[in-house]
């Protein structure tokens, strides 16, 4: 994997040329999926959400899912941790296949909390349990067993300087979560999905209740995520999905219509829907 | 610009719509006061009517022939036995139900005609449950005329408050705070003990406080399973100074309580008796209101806690 050329990929992505997405490209056929969902379907009853979805991740790589209100985006993602599971009557078809061991995410006989102790997950509005910031952060960690204090103590540290919050609330570890402001629980939230070191993190829209210098701090640190762990991240917000992402996918009606390298579907989309979409963003 | 109204025709309407608006303001405040006012009128009367009696002797007195001699002491006493009895079983009980109900059930018929019976329980008369605990727990288990028997009466009694109050307070956990726990990889039952129950304590406890104090003023259940009406001892106490330090005597033990004691207070015809019967009486509205009370400070204490 390489990682630096992907961060200065991005950094272009405002002024990309043709032959910087063929470059792209070409690291994308270069790196390894660590995920890959084949004839994907999906029903909430008898309302069908997702169609034929075909989406190769890359391993250690930022993918934005971008497309209108409603069009599935949510859906797909949170079929990745098996999210859907807790409601009744919903229904998967096809496969998401989970690498290097091959296991189909969405089959039946795959136990969906295996799936999330491998799948992390941050939301769209902050949802920290009301206890104090530690025990927010190591809740993952004492589901899979730690209780040793130092161990735990390391780990959540190790968390919260990942999720670049270290700083601001090492002082109020034994705080409520809830006194924290808007921007901070998130990145509490990020901090407790990531202890666990989970393969693959999930982002549904995690700056839309943020005001722009919490969103900023997010943003940077997803870029610096990828050196870690698979991202995928659902956004409403253009400019985001071209300063943090190396692919985008855009979806309309529970179809995938196109995926490529960021900069070559902010610049040169080969469907005119994702051209209407882009350029309709911003006028 | 064209308005469909002038200033002026906006104004007066406007005005209009504002007195109505004060005028519900005032009726309101009217009906709640009157409420209000009956309720501390009735307590006044009481206090006012039971004052002579009110004092250390009247706690500390078993009831005796003689008014001025009578106290209250083995009526609270197997009153709060009784609740004891009521408290411990129902609530385990109760919050295993709204735990099950809320969380667990599947969505299907049965589970729909198991609500419903749970809410209908609630209605049903308690004379009913008397009856009920008359046939099963006096006769049937053979526990007697006993204090056991009067707390799980009451206890069920009060079942169905305390699951409903379970339920609702588990239902206003957000489904964000739930579904952060599962993606975590938590456990349908570890999402349960780590989160939903703890964040709805508040909510519980005011559902079995107020269950209590529903149960503690319930003449007719504990009538039907034969409670007396003069008991001049007290059951063994639970607490002991010997190894093992607790004793289960007073579970067995007869016993009498406070509504009983009012009755049969309120039935003699002695005036003197009457103003026995107001005291107690004062005394049982404290007590309720009391629990009110806590259950309200308990659930202030949760939400200044838990903000969501
Ligand atoms: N829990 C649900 N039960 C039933 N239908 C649902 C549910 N959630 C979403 N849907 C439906 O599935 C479709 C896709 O919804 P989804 O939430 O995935 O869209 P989205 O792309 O995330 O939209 P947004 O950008 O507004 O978040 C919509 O038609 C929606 O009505
Ligand atoms: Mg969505």
């Amino acid at each position: 994997m390489n990682t630096s050329m992907n961060t200065t990929l991005a950094e272009k992505a405002a002024t990309p040329t043709f032959s910087i997405a063929m470059e792209e490209r070409k690291v994308a056929a270069a790196s390894s999926a660590k995920a890959i969902a084949e004839k994907l379907d999906f029903w909430y009853g008898t309302n069908q959400a997702l169609k034929n979805i075909n989406l190769r991740i890359a391993e250690n790589h930022v993918t934005a899912l971008i497309g209108p209100s409603g069009c599935g985006k949510s859906t797909f993602l949170r079929c990745f941790n098996r999210m859907h599971d807790l409601q009744a009557d919903t229904k998967y078809s096809g496969s998401i296949m989970l690498h290097p061991e091959n296991i189909n995410l969405v089959a039946k006989e795959v136990d969906p909390i295996e799936v999330r102790m491998r799948i992390g997950m941050v939301f769209q509005k902050p949802n920290p349990f009301p206890k104090t910031v530690f025990e927010n952060v190591a809740y993952g960690l004492r589901l899979r067993g730690f209780s040793g204090r130092t161990e735990l103590a390391e780990r959540v540290e190790k968390a919260l300087r990942a999720a670049a919050i270290w700083d601001e609330v090492k002082d109020r570890m034994n705080e409520s979560a809830l006194a924290l402001s808007g921007g901070q629980m998130q990145r509490v939230c990020i901090a407790r999905a990531l202890a666990t070191e989970p393969e693959i993190l999930l982002f549904d829209e995690p700056t839309s209740a943020l005001d722009p210098i919490a969103t900023a701090k997010i943003e940077e640190l997803i870029t610096e995520l990828r050196q870690r762990v698979t991202v995928l991240i659902v956004t409403h917000n253009m400019q985001q999905a071209a300063r943090v992402s190396d692919f985008t996918a855009f979806m309309y009606l529970g179809e995938l219509v196109e995926v490529d390298a960021t900069a070559k579907i902010f610049t040169n989309p080969s469907k005119k829907a994702t051209e209407d979409y882009i350029t309709g963003r911003y006028g | 610009m064209a308005a469909v109204m002038t200033i002026e025709e906006l104004r007066h309407g406007l005005s209009r719509r504002k007195h109505l608006d004060k005028l519900f303001v005032v009726v309101g405040l009217l009906i709640l006061m009157s409420c209000l006012g009956l309720l501390a009128l009735l307590f006044l009367d009481l206090v006012r009517d039971g004052a002579s009696r009110f004092g250390w002797d009247f706690l500390t007195q078993f009831p005796s022939r003689k008014a001025e001699r009578a106290g209250i002491l083995s009526a609270w006493v197997g009153t709060s036995m009784i609740m004891l009895v009521t408290a411990v079983v129902s609530l385990p009980v109760g919050v295993a139900a709204g735990i099950y109900l809320e969380e667990y059930a599947p969505k299907n018929w049965f589970t729909g005609i198991i609500e419903i019976n749970v809410t209908n329980l609630a209605g049903v008369p308690s004379i009913v449950y008397g009856l009920l605990a008359l046939g099963l727990f006096v006769y049937q288990f053979g526990f007697g005329q006993s204090v056991l028997s009067a707390g799980l009466t009451l206890a069920l009694l009060i079942l169905p408050i305390i699951i409903v109050g379970t339920r609702e307070s588990l239902r206003a956990v957000p489904k964000a705070i739930r579904e952060a726990a599962y993606g975590l990889g938590a456990t349908r039952w570890e999402v349960t003990k780590d989160h939903v129950l703890p964040y709805s304590t508040g909510g519980i406890l005011t559902g079995l406080i107020l269950g209590l104090s529903r149960a503690i003023g319930e003449t007719a259940p504990i009538i039907t399973i034969g409670a007396l009406s003069f008991i001049a001892f007290l059951p063994g106490s639970p607490v002991t100074g010997e190894f093992p330090f607790l004793n289960w005597d007073w579970l067995w033990s007869e016993f009498t309580a406070m509504p009983i004691q009012i009755f049969n207070w309120v039935s003699r015809p002695d005036q003197a008796f009457q103003q026995n019967a107001a005291a107690a009486a004062a005394i049982l509205l404290g007590m309720t209101l009391a629990m009110n009370a806590i259950a309200i400070y308990i659930r202030y204490r949760f939400r200044k806690k838990i903000n969501w």
